[in-house]
């Protein structure tokens, strides 16, 4: 039996890291923003593969990186977010609980596994009105070594994700309208995207967590509905 | 130990099983279960979660002591369908409760009612609800309204060794078929055995007397009022001929449960309008008419 060589933690580490950079560098990026009526999720996107989706009543979910890698975490979220609601009660699954479970996941992962995942997730959820300590929105995003952090305001993920947030952070209000927070949105996807002047309603992934609504806040908007939210 | 994705599933064990926790607070990124179906993800992997009623044993009498759902209805109309129930549960002869809900919206677009054992019933609507939600949520569309329908029926299969020691649940099963543009409704046996129907249905013990007094009020192309209309209609004669029926109960401001489902989704008829038609009956009876 050959001797491996030996190789420092923090070798193995920086090597993971920097093979989940590279996976997810290559990405197109997402940005979630708070505004009037809750929260929107946007992506540059144009293939029927979505990257943006539905966890729970008030929680919803958004990947870059590997598809695959991914949309599996957010079914994992799923299976785990119906199961707790089924034990307990819907108002127990709670986002910052469910942001934590994925920060542990995918942390373990890049800590025992060959290979980290190469992703970065967004868990978004909106407030309630009718509790008082559920009112906040709020905005986690979690990266690929499982490193959690909570956002007020914005959050984005992906490749060029220092140009999109230049943009955020210079522009972002609070309590702006959801057309204002759709525009804010575009300006800043096209500033991280490599040919921005091809952004449009077309190539845009537009979801909702929309406040005013009963039960299940998350909905997706439909080319025209993007259209007329950007337009408004 | 090795990285095949096992090495870091929770440790210890629940009833004796492989170790599988969701809720544990450490979630498996690869679980045992994959597919898209709730009630297989609490097989695989939250069995404890489950409803299980192997235990009963042909004691029937422990049976008629629980809750029981009496008086469901539900039928086709010009725009959709309605499905209604009576609030009261009984527990043999005595009163279980006068405002249990046996009503259910099971996604935005179904509803389901109840009749039969209240617990099991009432179970099996909530499990279906997010059995629904969640297929949609992992499958990015939901299921066709007969998916649904078959789904429930598959439901009621797994139930019948608990159905025949007297834990029946008997439920009707409706909605807005977006793809066909209309209302469905559907009926089923305590096997499973589903039929759907074109017109109407009720079961439960006032069932025979809202089918008969449906019977004579319904028609098609019914308004929403008028659907709303002959539902209490039908549940007052039930209420009428079988002792176990609520029906209205205006004195303690106790109304049955009315929803309708159209290609707009679900409406609620109200308390007033339910109360108005009601009045309307009581009315005519006074006057000497035979409603």
């Amino acid at each position: 039996m050959s001797m491996p060589f030996y190789v420092s933690p923090e070798q193995v580490m920086a090597d993971k890291a920097e093979f989940a950079r590279k996976g997810i560098a290559r990405g197109k990026s997402i940005v979630a923003l708070e505004h009037q009526g809750g929260v929107l999720m946007m992506a540059e996107n144009s293939t029927s593969l979505q990257k943006i989706g539905e966890i729970y009543d008030r929680i919803a979910f958004a990947g870059v990186g590997k598809f695959s890698e991914f949309d599996q975490l957010r079914k994992v979220g799923v299976r785990f977010a119906d199961t707790k609601g089924y034990a307990y009660s819907r108002e127990d699954v709670r986002g910052k609980g469910l942001a934590n479970a994925f920060s542990q996941v995918i942390g373990e992962v890049f800590t025992r596994e060959m290979k980290p995942l190469e992703i970065e997730i967004i868990v978004a959820e909106v407030g309630d009105d009718r509790y008082e300590d559920h009112k906040e929105n709020a905005l986690y995003r979690i990266k690929y070594d499982g490193f959690i952090s909570d956002h007020a305001g914005f959050c984005a993920i992906g490749g060029n994700v220092e140009e999109v947030e230049t943009v955020l952070k210079s522009d972002y209000k609070e309590g702006m309208p959801s057309g204002d927070a759709a525009r804010l949105g575009l300006r800043a996807l096209s500033a991280g995207a490599e040919r921005s002047s091809e952004l449009d309603a077309e190539s845009l992934e537009v979801c909702l967590l929309d406040r005013g609504r009963a039960g299940r806040k998350f909905c997706r908007l439909s080319t025209d509905e993007v259209q007329s939210i950007l337009d408004s | 130990m090795g990285g095949d994705g096992s090495s870091w599933r929770p440790e210890g064990s629940f009833l004796g099983e492989r170790p599988k926790a969701l809720l544990g607070g450490k979630v498996p990124l690869r679980g045992s279960y994959q597919g898209s179906s709730f009630i297989e993800l609490l097989q695989t992997d939250a069995r404890h979660l489950l409803p299980d009623l192997s235990a009963w044993d042909r004691d029937s009498s422990v049976a008629a002591r629980l809750p029981h759902g009496t008086t469901v209805l539900a039928f086709r109309f010009g725009e959709g369908v309605l499905v209604a129930g009576d609030r009261l549960a009984t527990a043999g002869h005595a009163v279980a409760s006068r405002d249990v809900v046996k009503v259910f919206e099971t996604d935005p677009h179904s509803l389901m009612a109840i009749s039969g054992a209240a617990g099991p019933s009432i179970e099996m609507a909530r499990i279906l609800s997010v059995e629904l939600e969640h297929y949609e949520k992992i499958e990015g569309e939901p299921l066709e309204l007969e998916g649904k329908a078959n789904k429930l029926s598959q439901m009621i299969r797994v139930n019948l060794p608990a159905a025949m020691q007297g834990l029946a649940v008997v439920p009707l099963f409706a909605g807005f078929d977006t793809r066909r543009k209309t209302g469905r409704l559907w009926k089923f046996d305590i096997t499973g055995g589903r039929y759907e129907e074109a017109e109407f249905d009720a079961t439960g013990s006032g069932g025979v007397y809202a089918r008969e007094s449906l019977k004579y009020g319904w028609s098609a192309d019914l308004s929403r009022e008028d659907a709303i209309r002959v539902a209490v209609a039908a549940l007052t004669a039930a209420a009428d001929e079988d002792r176990a029926t609520g029906g209205v109960d205006l004195e303690r401001g106790i109304f049955p449960i009315i929803k309708v489902c159209t290609s707009a989704g679900h409406s609620d008829a109200s308390d007033e309008e339910i109360a108005r038609f009601y009045r309307g009956i009581l009315d005519s009876r006074s006057r000497g008419g035979n409603l």
